[in-house]
């Protein structure tokens, strides 16, 4: 069920040719099976791990280390929100609490509708829009109690579907190289000479 | 007068030489259409007019420091790859996670030809056979913008085969990672660019410029360090130089987060702009929030050791910085006032680092964890006097000898030079350190306040009796 969709495999096949390793494209494999379910299932993992050339355990292995990847069906929306230093200095802390009350579930926890996961994040890199957090990973900044219940609700009513997709879509634009412009991947074993314009002279 | 413009969260521009923010008052700043209005890919064109070596030695004679934390020299970094030893790569590293910095963000959403244009010169003069563009896992804005301008810029003829019909070609791979502090160290970011799990490599052997990815030569460099090659090679060196100073020419993105009036992420003049300016300067933050006090600010990110008021008139340069007993990093000033509870502000540095510990490295894992548990025993009240001590001993383990920090006046301490010595590869188990040192240091009577007064932690054994 949960393998790889026919063209999420035409996807994967794309992403893997631009690596001089397969095993390279695998983190970019498993946002693809993310995007499709919503977490990674272990049917994924072997599929990937046919795709990659890997053991399944070696999918697993690297899937497990990063904290994006879910193994478990979560909320529609994950809301994130940041508690590290600039923003607990701005007052995070109260923003978690407005936002456990509101929601029902304590930071971690999934409301019982399925519509949003909780979680305290680290530091996203909006440190002076502080307190921010992140709703399927598109930022909402300095960000008060009120607006808070104003995102909850517009999520709720579906208001904000075009903005934030559902969780396990990151990226909406995928890279795209034309086969003519595509200089392609080489295992480094097969090259052993230097780039052609190294040559002392321009380029151009 | 400084502007804040809605559409460029974050950014305040002012009145200073723009290197690398030149085009971020533009609402359409990220599209190719204001790129080619703005110089855009003048700068490509003009590095290939020129022979490969000659654009690498503009990069070595400009000085261009590394913006990722380190502050390594670019041109040195690239000239470090081993004589004949094909194919090299280029690892550019977006993974910008440092608590406090928030700029390489700004730039990849803001301005993606501007990098990728830094992409094809730096691979040029360093005869890279390819490069990945690793972005951070969580900037989904930034995934989308920069794989738009990769997707344009290949239409357009700038990446790919034959670039601009000339003999010089690369492919440039967007890739992405899914939430893993650590990646941002280098040898770290290479295994997980590999596929792997992101923990560090053991240097020696596996430096990057010798053994890299794939085993290659490989250049790992940051996105605000890449987007400045091309305003240097539209200008030349003489221009980049003319900014800042001789150690630390050219200009840095810096962020001031915090507890001032107007937080905001700045490009700074290098070497000369202090951090008064920053904090309290009318075309920067403007002061603290509320008109408090300042108490200490984080002046590179928050692995770096803290400073106070005493500090305030050291300028962005690392040989001054170094000394005084912190660093400068990634450009991240965090800012607390005379409210801040500071146990508090330490424990949620040390958590950070405690939970992005990758487990490799035995100090980091257990003394990071013990760190944040002492810590946070402290601020929930129930912490012994004996903690205070604790907290260093676990320190010491991770970093042996004398911790780094600055010096203060009241207290009659002097300064302990950066860096440290650690039991550690990476920075990671160091960073947990800092923040607990730092406070301790410099506000033992906050810890003290809120101890009790006990000498030893009662061992209680359930079931033996005595």
């Amino acid at each position: 069920m949960s393998r790889l969709s026919d063209s999420n495999v035409a996807v994967a096949k794309e992403i893997i040719a631009r690596y001089p390793r397969q095993k390279s494209a695998l983190i970019p494999l498993l946002h693809l099976a993310q995007e499709q379910t919503g977490y990674i299932s272990r049917e994924a993992m072997v599929h990937l791990g046919e795709l990659v050339g890997v053991t399944s355990a070696e999918v697993y292995g690297t899937a497990t280390f990063y904290e994006m990847f879910r193994f478990e069906p979560i909320g529609k929306y994950l809301v994130n929100i940041c508690g590290t230093m600039s923003c607990a200095l701005m007052g995070s802390e109260k923003l978690m609490h407005h936002a456990e009350k509101r929601l029902g579930v304590k930071a971690g926890g999934t409301t019982a509708d399925g519509m949003f996961t909780l979680a305290h994040a680290e530091c996203q890199a909006a440190c002076t829009e502080a307190p921010c957090l992140q709703v399927n990973y598109r930022f909402r900044l300095r960000v008060t109690t009120a607006d808070l219940d104003n995102l909850i609700d517009d999520l709720k009513t579906g208001k904000l579907s075009d903005e934030i997709p559902v969780h396990g879509v990151l990226s909406k634009v995928r890279q795209h190289i034309a086969p003519d412009r595509e200089v392609g991947a080489v295992a480094p074993e097969l090259v052993n000479e230097s780039p052609v314009w190294l040559n002392g002279k321009a380029a151009l | 007068m400084s502007v804040t413009y809605a559409h460029a969260p974050g950014f305040v521009a002012g009145d200073r030489p723009k290197i690398v923010t030149s085009r971020f008052e533009f609402a359409d700043s990220y599209t190719l259409e204001r790129y080619l209005a703005t110089d855009g890919y003048k700068g490509l064109r003009a590095a290939l007019s020129r022979p490969a070596n000659e654009i690498h030695d503009d990069v070595k004679n400009a000085t261009v420091l590394g913006r990722g934390g380190a502050g390594f020299p670019a041109g040195t970094k690239w000239g470090l790859t081993p004589q004949q030893v094909w194919p090299r790569y280029l690892v550019v590293n977006g993974d910008e996670s440092e608590p406090g910095t928030y700029k390489d963000r700004l730039l990849m959403e803001r301005d993606p030809h501007q990098l990728i244009e830094g992409c094809l010169i730096a691979s040029y003069a360093a005869g890279l056979s390819q490069c990945f563009l690793y972005i951070r896992g969580e900037m989904a804005l930034a995934q989308e913008r920069v794989a738009t301008a990769l997707n344009e810029a290949y239409a357009a003829g700038y990446i790919g085969k034959n670039i601009l019909g000339s003999n010089f070609s690369i492919d440039i791979i967007l890739h992405w990672g899914a939430g893993a502090y650590v990646v941002g160290e280098e040898t770290a970011l290479i295994e997980s660019l590999e596929g792997n799990r992101g923990m560090p490599r053991l240097k020696p052997p596996f430096f990057p410029a010798a053994n890299g990815l794939y085993g290659q030569p490989t250049i790992v460099n940051n996105v605000e360090t890449l987007a400045n090659l091309p305003w240097l090679m539209c200008n030349g060196v003489a221009a980049y130089t003319a900014v800042g100073t001789k150690t630390s020419p050219g200009t840095r993105m810096v962020a001031v987060s915090g507890h001032v009036k107007r937080p905001g992420v700045f490009e700074i003049i290098n070497g000369t702009t202090t951090f008064r300016d920053l904090i309290f300067g009318e075309e920067f933050c403007g002061g603290i929030k509320d008109d408090n006090k300042l108490k200490a600010f984080v002046p590179g990110g928050g692995s770096a050791p803290w400073f106070t008021p005493d500090q305030l008139d050291l300028p962005f340069e690392a040989s001054q910085v170094g000394p005084a007993g912190s660093m400068l990093g990634s450009g991240a000033v965090m800012v607390m006032d005379e409210t801040t509870d500071i146990p508090a502000a330490a424990l949620t540095l040390t958590h950070f680092y405690a939970h992005e510990s990758c487990g490799k490295c035995t100090p980091c894992r257990e003394g990071g964890t013990w760190l944040e548990r002492i810590l946070r025993r402290i601020v929930d009240g129930s912490g012994t006097d004996a903690d205070l001590q604790q907290l260093l001993e676990v320190g010491a383990m991770i970093c042996p000898g004398d911790f780094p920090h600055a010096a203060n006046e009241k207290l009659g301490l002097k300064a302990v030079p950066f860096p440290y010595k650690m039991t550690t590869i990476c920075f990671v188990g160091p960073s947990a350190f800092a923040p607990v040192h730092s406070a301790l240091t410099l506000f033992r009577s906050e810890f003290e306040a809120r101890v009790t007064k006990r000498v030893t932690i009662p061992v209680t054994a359930v079931g033996v009796s005595s």
